[in-house]
């Protein structure tokens, strides 16, 4: 099997974004399982960037720790991450900018010096073409074929003229020849073309999975003030707003966004937010409103490490317990929580059914690790989900039939508590919204008894919710002797730790909420009720998770394994961990 | 044909204190509907909260009554997506000068096409008195024991200079003027404010009607120009003033349409909704096969 991890470490402001998911790329070309991540600090210039994708000839579900390849654009690269190297590990770096001494690394250890400056300065390119170099030389150390990288180009850069094009191939064909010259065949693991010829792979963010679902489910309008991270979901809604016709439009704050999104839905659109936990703060106001007047709404919420700015570009699922509760008294809402880029696809697209039928604000909560990593998806996965996905706008009314209507009341009070809604602009439908309590009219109303019913009524409506996914999913044998439990992006390095663990034979289940509102609480009963020991992986200092499932079930975790660091969990400490508890 | 009871609803009266300037406002925002001849269900009044939010309970048009604070930005995601809609914000001082200041400033450069009406009675009503962003410099009352010395507000000038394309002022003591400026405003492409003088009769004793009636003036009887922006704001700010009163100095203030211009709205500026409005645009049926593709 192969499986490479590569990294590549610089100063900020050297796109090293760009060229970590055109490595990506690289590998998804070649056939390969792909999984990517990237650590960055919160600046435009200087501070270390570290971007590290995976690759393998089997399927994987995360980065792992130790590092293959190492692209190394300055010292500091070096420094911060050579312990990180494996046993045979290349470490690609410019000898005429930096100095290394072989004795610094283990034995084994492959240096593979490339003359980025010089090779730049030789076709006259400029400096911030070394990336580019880079990734060509990366690409000459396991392949010995350019064709991959120049179609990648090709496709990358054609919008940007046929000159952008010839100078990216130009620069990265340099240092993909400079190595095939010089090191083909020192680093032992090459890449045989198509190794996993079998399935069609797409290479896709987080970001861009929640906003292509709500692209798929028919999303028009979004007021979302960019935050990290989930700016991939904004950017791609605005790349693809006047080819699928979405008003995407960047509001002056938060609460504008959402009282946007909650007026554009009222008057018929299908609409969406998104942010993270400093945004979502100052929209916790209108989730009440949006619960109150009924009005689908579709939120995301990236977390991050807080409070306040916190850890802007690094992860965490300390947001769980805010997105659950945020707002003043009780309503209805449903919070879900995709584990990695497909689920991130569907329930974005479910989302948006559940907001309509049920008349209500539904929290899609993921992080950054989800929503800035990217990872392989096979084509016809995403694609049959896609096309076998079924819009359900629930009860808006018909123009005929609200036209007969002589007395129309928005919020009666029908058996399921989903009220026939209109929409303005028809005539009989005539009707207010309010956020105060009211009657079936919409009158603000203070009686004790409009109250109960009212607040009963909402509620109700959640009662005939259908996800269109299962509330929870299990993986693994049902009689192994430990239950993991965890929600969210915690997904992928599990699985990618099961899988690890298979192969030592030891044997460990995982149960996955999806659903965090309403919880499932006989799901998780029947999944975990019975399981000798419970692990519980979360990404937050005080259980968030565990506390909810105690307060849901009375069922207490016998282990558990938290992380606050702003970092993502790897397989390997989740090996770890199990080992010790098991 | 819209007619006054069309627009009248049967299960609720407004509950405003008798005499309060609010009455004034609905009654004229009622006869610029009919006036306009607007079918009732193609009207949006968005309010947010306060006294003067109240209003769209007791008008029969479609209502969204939100946040205090926050109708502008309702209004504006309405508009957006049904642009077919006649949208009006109704808002208190409080609700459009302190809480939604910012929305306001927003809406105005974006120069969305609808109208905001605002009830300014320079107190905080609902919350039964309280000093607002207009109440008077050097005015005491029982949330400020001692003269406060914020200058207030001052609506013409901060929508003057935030890009606003209609700028008036009007009182809830002369229907006849209001009803004209608010059919103005609503004809009006592009964003339109009506701020409305508005004698809170409970609460604010010092900006009662008859200190309105000895102070206001109509901008048009000195024939002003209203695409003059220079004079525009001259005459906005005459009031209110942000100093102290002299003695036996009184205040000047000027109704009517200070500033008109045209200029393209925020929905000139959306292809999306060019040729239709969102909402009555073919729904769903999306292929994102080619975006699929583009990631292999
Ligand atoms: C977020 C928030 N803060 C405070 C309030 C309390 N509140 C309700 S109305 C109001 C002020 C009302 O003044 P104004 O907007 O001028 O309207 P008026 O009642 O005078 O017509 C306040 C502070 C609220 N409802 N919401
Ligand atoms: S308190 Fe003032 S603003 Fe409110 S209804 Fe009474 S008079 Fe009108």
């Amino acid at each position: 099997m192969t499986d490479i991890q590569w990294l590549i470490g610089g100063e900020a402001g050297y796109g090293i974004m760009t060229i970590g998911v055109m490595m990506s790329k690289i590998f998804t070309r070649l056939g390969l399982s792909v999984f990517d991540y990237v650590e960055y600090p919160s600046l435009i210039r200087g501070g270390h960037n570290a971007y590290y994708v995976r690759g393998a000839s089997e399927q994987i579900f995360s980065q792992k720790k130790s590092v293959d390849i190492l692209v190394a654009l300055n010292r500091e690269t070096i420094d911060k991450h050579k312990q990180e190297l494996s046993d045979g590990a290349a470490i690609i770096y410019d000898d005429q900018l930096i100095k290394v001494d072989p004795a610094e690394f283990a034995l084994g250890t492959v240096l593979i010096p490339v003359p980025f400056a010089g090779i730049i300065k030789q076709i006259n390119v400029d400096r911030l073409m070394i990336n580019t170099v880079a990734v060509g030389a990366s690409l000459g150390l396991i392949h010995d074929d350019f064709n991959v990288l120049e179609k990648i180009m090709q496709d990358v850069f054609s919008k940007k003229g046929e000159e952008v094009v010839i100078e990216n191939i130009n620069a990265a064909k340099s240092g993909f020849e400079y190595v095939q010259k010089n090191s083909f065949g020192k680093f032992k693991r090459i890449i045989e073309k198509n190794i996993l010829q079998t399935q069609k792979n797409i290479l896709i963010g987080g970001g861009e999975s929640v906003a292509l679902g709500a692209i798929q489910s028919g999303v028009n309008f979004s007021a979302i003030y960019p935050m990290t991270p989930v700016n991939g979901v904004m950017m791609t809604l605005i790349a693809q707003s006047l080819k699928y016709g979405i008003v995407a439009k960047e509001p002056e704050d938060e609460i504008a966004g959402i009282n946007m999104a909650i007026g554009a839905s009222f008057a018929g659109a299908r609409s969406m937010v998104a942010t993270s936990g400093g945004g979502f703060s100052l929209m916790v106001e209108s989730v009440g409103l949006a619960a109150q007047t009924e009005t689908p709404l579709v939120i995301v919420e990236g977390m991050r490490p807080g409070p306040a700015t916190g850890m802007p570009t690094w992860t965490g699922q300390g947001d769980l317990r805010f997105v659950l509760h945020a707002g003043q008294d009780d309503f209805p809402r449903v919070v879900i929580a995709p584990g990695d880029m497909l689920e991130a696809f569907n329930m974005s697209m479910n989302a948006f059914n559940i907001a309509d039928i049920c008349q209500l604000p539904v929290i899609l909560v993921v992080d950054k690790y989800l929503m800035e990593g990217h990872a392989t998806v096979p084509f016809d996965k995403i694609s049959s989900l896609a096309k076998n996905f079924v819009i359900k706008r629930g009860k808006i009314i018909s123009d005929e039939d609200v036209a007969l209507s002589t007395d129309y009341k928005r919020y009666s009070l029908v058996d399921d508590g989903i009220s026939p809604r209109s929409i303005p602009g028809q005539k009989g439908g005539i009707a207010l919204s309010g956020s105060d309590e009211h009657d079936e009219r919409g009158l603000y109303n203070e009686e004790a008894e409009v109250r109960i019913k009212m607040m009963n009524k909402r509620f109700k409506k959640l009662e005939s919710l259908e996800l269109g996914f299962s509330p929870v999913d299990s993986y693994g044998l049902a009689d192994a002797s430990l239950t993991i439990v965890g929600f969210g992006s915690t997904k992928m390095p599990t699985l990618e730790a099961m899988n690890w663990l298979a192969k030592e034979n030891i044997s460990v289940n995982f149960l996955k909420i999806n659903c965090l509102a309403p919880f499932p609480v006989d799901a998780v009963i029947s999944a975990i009720g019975k399981s000798g020991k419970t692990l519980i992986i979360e990404g937050n200092k005080t259980g968030q998770l565990e506390g909810l499932i105690r307060e849901y079930t009375g069922l207490t975790m016998s282990h558990n394994f938290r992380k606050y660091d702003g970092r993502p969990f790897y397989p390997e400490e989740i090996i770890a961990r199990i080992k010790e508890v098991l | 044909m819209t007619e006054l009871k069309d627009l009248e609803i049967t299960y609720d009266k407004p509950n405003w204190c008798p005499g309060c300037g609010d009455f004034g406002v609905w009654v004229s925002l009622k006869n610029a509907i009919v006036s306009l001849q607007l079918n009732p269900w193609e009207v949006v009044l968005v309010s947010g909260i306060g006294c003067s939010s109240k209003l769209p309970y007791w008008v029969k048009t479609y209502g969204f009554n939100g946040l205090h604070g926050r109708p502008m930005p309702i209004a504006e995601g309405i508009r957006l997506a049904n642009s077919g809609l006649t949208v009006i914000v109704i808002g208190g001082d409080g609700d459009q000068y302190g809480e939604g200041a910012n929305h306001l400033l927003h809406a105005a450069r974006r120069n969305i096409n609808l109208t905001l009406i605002v009830h300014n009675n320079q107190i905080y009503g609902l919350t039964t008195g309280q000093f607002s962003p207009t109440t008077d410099i050097g005015e005491k009352n029982k949330a400020t024991p001692v003269p406060t010395v914020e200058a207030p507000v001052n609506p013409m000038s901060y929508s003057l200079a935030a890009g606003a394309t209609f700028v008036a002022r009007g009182f809830a003591g002369d229907n006849k003027q209001e009803t004209q400026l608010v059919m103005e405003g609503i004809k009006h492409k592009g964003f339109s404010i009506i701020d409305t003088m508005q004698p809170c009769v409970t609460f604010n004793h010092k900006n009662t009607f008859s200190w309105f009636y000895e102070r206001v003036y109509k901008v048009e009887d000195n024939g002003h120009d209203t695409s003059d922006k220079a004079q525009a704001y001259l005459i906005a700010e005459e009031w209110p003033l942000k100093r102290a009163l002299m003695d036996g100095e009184k205040e000047k203030i000027a109704t009517g349409i200070l500033y008109k211009e045209e200029r393209p709205t925020w929905e000139d500026g959306t292809p999306q909704i060019s040729s239709m409005p969102l909402v009555k645009q073919s729904f769903g049926n999306r292929d994102i096969t080619p975006l699929l593709e583009e990631l292999l």
